[in-house]
């Protein structure tokens, strides 16, 4: 029941930032477009992690298991099996990733707080060393090479891979983001949504009032493992590549700090932490060799001064600029 | 009267501490019935029996004649009864609105509805409005719940229980933690919400003596794990013997404002 102004903002702002990024690689440079392709997969990515991070209030430290099904799922259809429709690999990928999630997720809703964030931090590790060790079904350490998808049944023959990339698949990236994203934006204010919040806020209490907290967790993982896997499928379609260390438990980390470099306590912070951190990456990678120190220390301003990150920052200062 | 809740020779042990022995009780419609005794008697116990949360090691517990022995809370909030806590349960970050329609939510059974608009929920929000108001919260709909004075958020913690329109509500200790002069206000309005929400029975666990002589119809009184009376409120309260072992110290100050009135 939020106020009429404050909601006009937002549609206006999400449609102006819809409008910046359908424009985006007509006006940019190549390498900054080929910057955004990761930059959505991870929106999408997190926008399943928040859902279980900010909503329901279990914060998952493996979670990039989920997004490395996603770029197996891509590589094993695309270069075993022959599936080569960018559709049928992001259903594919969210349904094997949703199979794959059950029993992790089973086990996982059991427990809360920092056991609930070991336990999949233990999972992820799993899936990474079954990655590593089994040569023969994964590729050990060089993994799956992952051929280019044709988009609804155009394979862009013409087209070389980074005009591929920045032409077509951007816009299928931008669609399936758009799509996905106002998905999410339904379940987290459905009646399903507010009952995650009230999990996360007293289970004990929501119990109580008939809500089934480990179902709707379990129901929560789920998603938030299907959005993973697709994030993935992106990311791995992007590079030409599924390799273990998407599962590597700093690649789990570094979802975490997407989202609170974002502020996990807004819809919107995921998302724009994906777009940060990729872009503050690649600048810090360009301009210094020390970049892990300044992407550390910037977490670390973030986590102190700016616990709702950007998000935060920004909705702060709309407040301010409203309240005259 | 057909009883709504009863138990049968209930007996929960923990290892060889008999919590309840062979309690026996029902509760009809139209009661309220208050669950008193020193501390260390079985209350707790017993209301954790009674609302399906402990699964006792003999006889049964029924209501509305159906056995509920440790079907726990979420099934029975679906079967109509609800339990707000001694210590008081809120969700902080929600406000007052979206905290009571939680519970209309479940009761609807719509909390599965993954893709359904709540803001466009007219129903939903008159519903709550309505919840709200008869609590006196219909001010503070938008305000979070860490937000409200301790009273407020007593009145929010039981207002989202009677949202669930319970046949039968449990308080444990409802006015606990409030300051004196408001208890009467609140267990008041406690009582008045009840009856305009069509709740047919009250179980009330409570210390405060004045409030159990007011407002409940009977009384069961627990010792040692047994029921040591069950009786209206006029007979117990003449039995001076029976009200010092319940308190744990003997007190005329009842007979005073008996005598005062």
């Amino acid at each position: 029941m939020s106020a009429p102004r404050s909601r006009v903002a937002l549609v206006s702002f999400v449609v102006a930032t819809i409008a910046v990024l359908a424009v985006f690689p007509k006006f940019a440079e190549p390498y900054y477009v080929t910057l955004v392709l990761p930059a959505f997969a991870y929106a999408i990515a997190l926008l399943g992690f928040n859902l279980l991070f900010g909503t329901a209030g279990l914060l998952s430290f493996g979670h990039a298991l989920f997004v490395a099904i996603g770029a197996y799922a891509a590589a094993v259809l695309t270069s075993k099996l022959g599936v080569r429709s960018f559709e049928a690999i992001v259903a594919i990928a969210g349904i094997v990733s949703v199979i794959a999630a059950i029993p992790v997720a089973m086990l996982a809703v059991r427990y809360v707080r920092i056991f609930f964030g070991i336990l999949t931090l233990a999972f992820g590790m799993l899936f990474h060393s079954f990655l590593f060790k089994f040569y023969n079904l994964t590729g050990g350490d060089t993994g799956i090479r992952v051929l280019r998808p044709t988009l609804l049944g155009q394979d862009w023959k013409e087209l070389d891979k980074t005009a591929f990339l920045i032409g077509p698949f951007y816009y299928a990236c931008l669609v399936l983001a758009l799509v996905l994203g106002l998905a999410m934006w339904r379940i987290v204010h459905s009646p399903f949504g507010l009952h995650l919040a009230a999990i996360r806020e007293n289970s004990r209490k929501a119990e109580y009032l008939g809500v089934r907290v480990r179902t709707f967790r379990l129901i929560a993982f789920l998603i938030s493992a299907f959005y993973g896997a697709i994030g993935g499928a992106i990311l791995a379609v992007n590079t030409g590549q599924a390799d273990p260390e998407l599962a590597y438990w700093t690649h789990s980390g570094e979802l975490v700090f997407m989202t609170v470099l974002g502020g996990f306590a807004n819809f919107f912070g995921p998302l724009v932490g994906a777009f940060a951190f990729i872009f503050l990456k690649s600048e810090l990678m360009g301009a210094t060799q020390y970049w892990r120190f300044f992407l550390g220390a910037t977490l670390a301003v973030i986590v102190i001064a700016f616990p709702r990150g950007l998000m935060g920052l920004a909705s702060d200062a709309w407040k301010k600029a409203t309240r005259r | 009267m057909s009883a709504l809740i009863e138990t049968v020779g209930v007996t929960k042990a923990y290892g060889d501490f008999v919590a309840l022995d062979g309690v026996t009780l029902s509760v009809a419609d139209g009661e309220t019935v208050a669950i008193v005794g020193p501390n260390g008697a079985g209350k707790t116990t017993l209301v954790n029996v009674l609302t399906g949360l402990l699964k006792p090691n003999e006889g049964v517990v029924r209501f509305k004649g159906e056995d509920i022995a440790g079907i726990g809370p979420v099934k029975l909030a679906q079967r109509g009864m609800a339990r707000a806590f001694q210590l008081v349960h809120i969700f902080p970050a929600l406000t007052v609105a979206e905290t009571i329609a939680v519970a209309v939510v479940s009761q609807a059974g719509r909390s599965l509805s993954l893709f359904g608009s709540l803001r466009r929920d007219a129903a939903l929000w008159t519903k709550v409005r309505d919840v709200a108001a008869i609590f006196g919260l219909d001010t503070k709909l938008d305000a979070e719940a860490r937000l409200l004075s301790q009273g407020e958020k007593k009145l929010l913690d039981i207002a989202s229980a009677f949202a669930l329109v319970p046949e039968v509500i449990l308080l444990d200790e409802p006015t606990s933690g409030v300051s004196s002069g408001d208890k009467h206000g609140i267990m008041k309005t406690l009582v008045d919400a009840a009856r305009r929400a069509g709740v047919k029975a009250i179980i009330l666990v409570e210390h405060d003596m004045d409030l159990v002589a007011e407002y409940s119809t009977r009384i069961v009184a627990l010792q040692g794990g047994k029921v040591l009376a069950d009786r209206v409120p006029g007979e117990f309260f003449s039995d001076p013997e029976l009200i010092a072992s319940v308190i744990g110290k003997r007190v005329d100050k009842f007979a005073a404002r008996e005598g005062a009135r």
